[in-house]
């Protein structure tokens, strides 16, 4: 599984949105290393730039300054064709299920889409319907009660499974996973991070999670990334960031989580 | 879909709209079925005929059965036909003037008032303060008094072709009737004729059936335009967007209606087709339709849907069809609507100006309003000649908005109440 | 016993799908809120959570469709009541539910004092602006949110502000219940802390008067609620206090949810987290038997053939289990 060679790694990568008075600099600086089959985490609070950071790895975004290197070479995403060679190896789950999909189309386009980019298009149907119903079962969804739905038909939970299952479908080297179980319950969340897990055995895939949650980031991560304002401020393995944290950030991070052991003080903020 | 169907047609506003337009339209459609005259055929002699039902006179005395009616009061109303009060007040005027004591003078009984009028009218007298139009006035009031309380029957004569002696054919007593329904010629004019002596009815239909053409063309000539260039500057943006944008614009600081007289005028009276003439209200109406679009592509195109749609290898077509043109169809339904109200206004202005189509052909609406101004008819009291016109017009931009403003509520829910 | 704020009583709801099929999304719920208690329900995600809440006020519109059952709020029964005067009369005032995602829906071309206007004039048209800010200004000041917010547009706040800001609007009539459907779930952990000190203060400070909090977070839940209600296929499988559902569950659901929890707590990361194989039943067609048998570990013939009620197990507890209490804790036991 993990090995050593470098998947995806960024140099000074930068984003600054606006100018002037309006300027943010949303991603500040940013060097990262990642590992064929590490998992990873960034973690940090609303606004520190996780999901600037998470385009523009995956090119929906292009870096103000700064490089990105794919499998040892300098990205290159100029031409559509390229982007989409890209983008068979780098997918991603959004933050907002709600916001992911096209309100006019039945969800199994969505599930279609992705056999076709895997170059499943002219399969017959029965091929692929088994193949549709294979990635929902692993999220634990029933294709049957999918089927012919429009997105709002679906609960918020169940559109987000979904979209791990495009990504079963797709699997693709490295995948971008924004806050993928926000709306899961405790238990299909231990079974979908179980499964996303798997996948890196399965198919060496780098699973990167984006997130707040630092339980989530403890529980899955061989690497921890903790962000702020823009900047990675702390790094280390789980064990190091999450049980011996050196920065006062991320011990405020970590007090804030609601525990089960321990007293949650609500008059600290 | 359907759901959202149904929504909007419970929306009030929608709702009369939609009833106003779509009277107007099977008006349109169903009217020719039934009149088959050329919309242009000049039919009357005289100009501005009032509306009412034309009977022909030579039909009703000769070949139309004749009955016999007794009816109450048939004599007092013909004299009153003839000799109106208006007339009756001004006789009186000109008797006092002439010095005849004001109370001797009835004008309540007819049969005195015109005794005393015949002894005592002479056109030749000069009254102080009296016009020449008001001499020709006693002049012509007098001559029609002839015969006013005559009693006997007129007797209808014909030239005998062979001795050309005039020669007795029938009798027309007082109480001889027809029924209209029976003689072969009558014509009913809902709304008169024109100045041309057309029928404003028909007129009307056709010129609103075209003037609508004229308005759905521009209509969706403009909304095709503004929605390409709205997707493509706002989807694709950099450079490709600041042209655009630019255009745009340069197009909204100058007045569009000025650069439609230009564009008109230029084109030459000849070349000025309503087809013509529609393409150039659209291509010169574009402007808000792009910059509204690209407004939405704009908040869309940045959306995570988009994006995944992008990430599963659709290209740009593919994503302006599927995934962004849904979201702002609605939008672009609306603008069309409002582009075709404010078309048929802009043909009425144009037309006005005598920049619209050739009027030789088709009739429009602008083309009615401008003759009947040329004609002075809002002057002259010839009110059907260009009343129904502008009610057609506001009736026409009054449904599509409210159309418009419905749509509105049903898409954007927090307009609603 | 203090005084019931809601009661619901074997509710029933039904969604309508555009193939006329019947979903059951809530299906036979009962539940009683005391006057300032707060209950929270958790449960897998699709189990009808959203659904219950909606049901609750009785806020039924197509393809949500009221079936059987009766809701008393406050001693008065508002099942069966005509959606919209619900959305009149009791929307707001009497209840007050946040949805799920409900600070992305806020109208982008609004100041927030509008969209408090909009709330209050819908109730009370007679109200003048300057009365609605005045009160809008003392009760943003009283839950800490500065007075400026009210001018500004949602955009311009951050997310957990606008979170804030969308409940301290929604209870701007100091509604009895207060129903937050994943108030926080989309927020990150300080301002989530925020949400909910001010959900707190609004129950401490009496502007509500019970709450129901529904999350799939369990340390949270376990953290603000007084009791916890598990979800299972539109069924209440069980409910309790915090403290024995979180450390002491009885249905096998419930004790597997709670062997799922993630809490950054060392030694986390050398626990097997306890995930159950399988999915939940169709909702169109539930089976007649226990609805989790397919995934439960104890399961035995009979679980699927008879369907069980909510069983006592004292002290306010219950849970839907043809197993006894006792057999139960025994298997757990021997399974270590
Ligand atoms: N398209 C954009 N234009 C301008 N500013 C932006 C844009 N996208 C993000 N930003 C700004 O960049 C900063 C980082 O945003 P980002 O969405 O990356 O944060 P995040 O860490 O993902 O937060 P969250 O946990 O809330 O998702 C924020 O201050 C945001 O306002
Ligand atoms: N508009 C709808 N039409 C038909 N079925 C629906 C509709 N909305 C929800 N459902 C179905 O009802 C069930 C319950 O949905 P609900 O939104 O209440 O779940 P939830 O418990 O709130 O889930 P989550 O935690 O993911 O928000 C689901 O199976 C869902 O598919
Ligand atoms: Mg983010
Ligand atoms: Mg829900």
């Amino acid at each position: 599984m993990k090995d050593n060679t470098v998947i995806l790694s960024g140099r000074g990568v930068t984003k600054v949105f606006g100018f002037g008075a309006n300027k943010t600099v949303a991603v500040d600086h940013v060097d990262f290393t990642f590992r064929k089959g590490e998992i990873i985490s960034i973690v940090g609070e609303s606004g520190s730039g996780k999901t600037t950071l998470a385009k523009m790895l995956l090119g929906l975004v292009s870096p103000t300054e700064g490089e990105i290197y794919f499998d040892g070479e300098l990205r290159d995403i100029r031409t559509h064709k390229k982007k989409r060679e890209y983008w068979k190896n780098i997918q991603a789950i959004f933050q907002d299920p709600f916001s992911s999909y096209n309100i006019f189309r039945k969800v199994d386009a969505v599930l279609l889409d992705c056999i076709r980019m895997r170059g499943g298009g002219n399969l017959p149907y029965d091929e692929k319907l088994e193949m549709m119903k294979r990635a929902c079962s692993f999220v634990n969804l029933k294709f049957e009660e999918l089927t012919n739905k429009y997105p709002f038909e679906l609960s918020g939970g169940q559109q987000q499974r979904l979209m791990i299952a495009r990504i079963f479908l797709l699997s693709p080297k490295i995948l971008l996973a924004d806050e993928p179980t926000s709306m899961i319950d405790a238990c299909s969340r231990a079974t979908i991070l179980d499964m996303l897990m798997g996948l890196r055995n399965d198919i060496g895939m780098t699973p990167i999670f984006i997130t707040h949650d630092i339980g989530l980031a403890y529980y899955v991560s061989d690497t921890v990334y903790i962000m702020e304002h823009g900047r990675f401020v702390e790094s280390g393995t789980a064990d190091q960031v999450i049980l011996n944290p050196k920065e006062a950030y991320t011990r405020r991070l970590l007090s804030d989580v609601p525990k089960l052991h321990e007293e949650w003080d609500l008059s600290t903020v | 879909m359907k759901h959202l169907l149904r929504q909007t047609f419970r929306s009030g506003k929608f709702l009369v709209g939609f009833v106003i337009f779509m009277t107007i339209l099977l008006t349109v459609l169903i009217y020719p079925l039934f009149v088959k005259d050329p919309p242009l055929g000049i039919i009357s002699r005289g100009t501005f005929l009032a509306p009412g039902i034309y009977v022909n006179v030579y039909d009703s005395m000769n070949s139309s059965p004749r009955y016999t009616l007794i009816l109450e009061g048939a004599a007092s109303r013909r004299v009153a036909g003839k000799l109106g009060d208006d007339d009756r007040q001004a006789m009186q005027e000109w008797l006092v003037a002439k010095g005849v004591p004001e109370d001797s003078i009835d004008i309540a009984d007819t049969a005195g008032l015109i005794a005393l009028w015949e002894s005592n009218f002479d056109p030749s007298l000069r009254l102080p303060g009296m016009t020449n139009a008001d001499r020709n006035y006693y002049i012509r009031l007098t001559a029609s008094l002839e015969g006013l309380l005559a009693t006997e029957d007129a007797v209808v004569a014909a030239a005998n072709p062979e001795t050309g002696a005039l020669e007795e054919i029938g009798v027309i007593t007082q109480t001889d009737y027809v029924n209209v329904g029976e003689v072969p010629n009558s014509r009913l004019f809902v709304l008169g004729t024109d100045n041309f002596g057309r029928d404003v009815l028909t007129e009307l239909v056709s010129a609103t059936g075209v003037s609508l053409i004229i308005g759905f063309v521009a209509g969706i000539v403009a909304t095709t335009i503004g929605l390409i260039l709205g997707l493509v500057s706002g989807y694709i943006g950099g450079l490709v967007d600041d042209i655009i944008v630019f255009i745009t614009n340069l197009f909204t600081v100058i007045p569009t209606f000025v650069l439609l007289i230009l564009i008109s005028f230029s084109i030459g009276q000849e070349q000025r087709g309503a087809f013509t003439i529609a393409v150039v209200i659209g291509v010169t109406s574009w402007v808000w339709t792009t910059r509204a679009v690209r407004a939405q592509v704009v908040s869309l195109r940045n959306r995570d849907h988009v994006n995944l749609s992008k990430l599963s290898g659709h290209s740009v077509a593919y994503i302006l069809a599927m995934d962004i043109l849904p979201y702002i169809a609605s939008y672009v339904v609306m603008a069309l609507i409002l582009q075709i109200s404010s078309a048929i206004l802009a043909e009425a202005g144009l037309s006005i100006l005598g920049l619209g189509p050739r009027t030789t052909e088709v009739p429009t609406l602008g083309l009615m309003m401008r003759w009947g101004l040329i004609y002075q008819a809002h002057v002259l009291n010839y009110w059907w000649a260009i009343f129904p016109v502008i009610l057609v017009i506001a009736l026409i931009t009054f449904s599509l908005n409210l159309m418009n403003t419905g749509l509105d509520q049903v898409f954007n829910p927090a307009l609603r109440e | 016993m203090s005084k019931v704020i809601l009661e619901v009583n074997e509710l029933t709801t039904n969604y309508v799908t555009r193939f006329r099929e019947k979903i059951y999304a809530v299906d036979h719920v009962s539940l009683k809120v005391e006057e300032g208690k707060s209950v929270g329900i958790a449960g897998e995600s699709g189990c009808g959570k959203s659904t219950l809440a909606l049901s609750l006020m009785g806020y039924y519109f197509a393809p949500l469709h009221y079936s059987s059952g009766e809701i008393i709020v406050d001693g008065r029964n508002i099942s069966g009541m005509d959606p919209d005067d619900v959305r009149k009369t009791i929307l707001g005032r009497e209840i007050s539910y946040i949805p799920q995602a409900a600070m992305n829906a806020l109208n982008p071309t609004q100041r927030v004092i509008n969209f408090i206007e909009d709330v209050i004039q819908a109730h009370y048209p007679k109200t003048t602006k300057k009365e609605i800010y005045e009160l809008a200004r003392e009760r943003f000041e009283l839950l800490g949110l500065p007075a400026e917010v009210l001018r500004k547009y949602p955009v311009e706040l951050s997310g957990g502000m606008k979170q804030r800001t969308v409940i301290a609007t929604s209870v701007i009539l100091s509604p009895k219940v207060l129903i937050a459907d994943e108030p926080s779930s989309a927020l990150d952990v300080t301002s989530q802390k925020m949400v909910i000190k001010m959900i707190m203060d609004l129950m401490n400070k009496g502007i509500i008067k019970a709450l129901i909090f529904i999350t799939h977070e369990l340390p949270l839940l376990y953290n603000v609620t007084d009791d916890i209600m598990v979800m299972y296929a539109g069924q209440i499988v069980e409910r309790g206090t915090a403290e024995q559902m979180v450390f002491d569950p009885i249905h096998p659901y419930t004790r597997a949810l709670m062997g799922s929890i993630i809490v950054p707590e060392a030694g986390l990361r050398d626990v097997k987290l306890a995930a159950i194989p399988g999915t939940p039943p169709n909702l169109k067609n539930p089976p007649s038997g226990c609805r989790f048998a397919d995934r439960c570990k104890f399961v035995k013939p009979e679980c699927r053939a008879i369907s069980v009620g909510l069983r006592d197990a004292g002290e306010g507890r219950a849970y839907r289990c043809i197993i006894p209490e006792e057999d139960l804790r025994k298997a757990y036991q021997s399974e270590g």
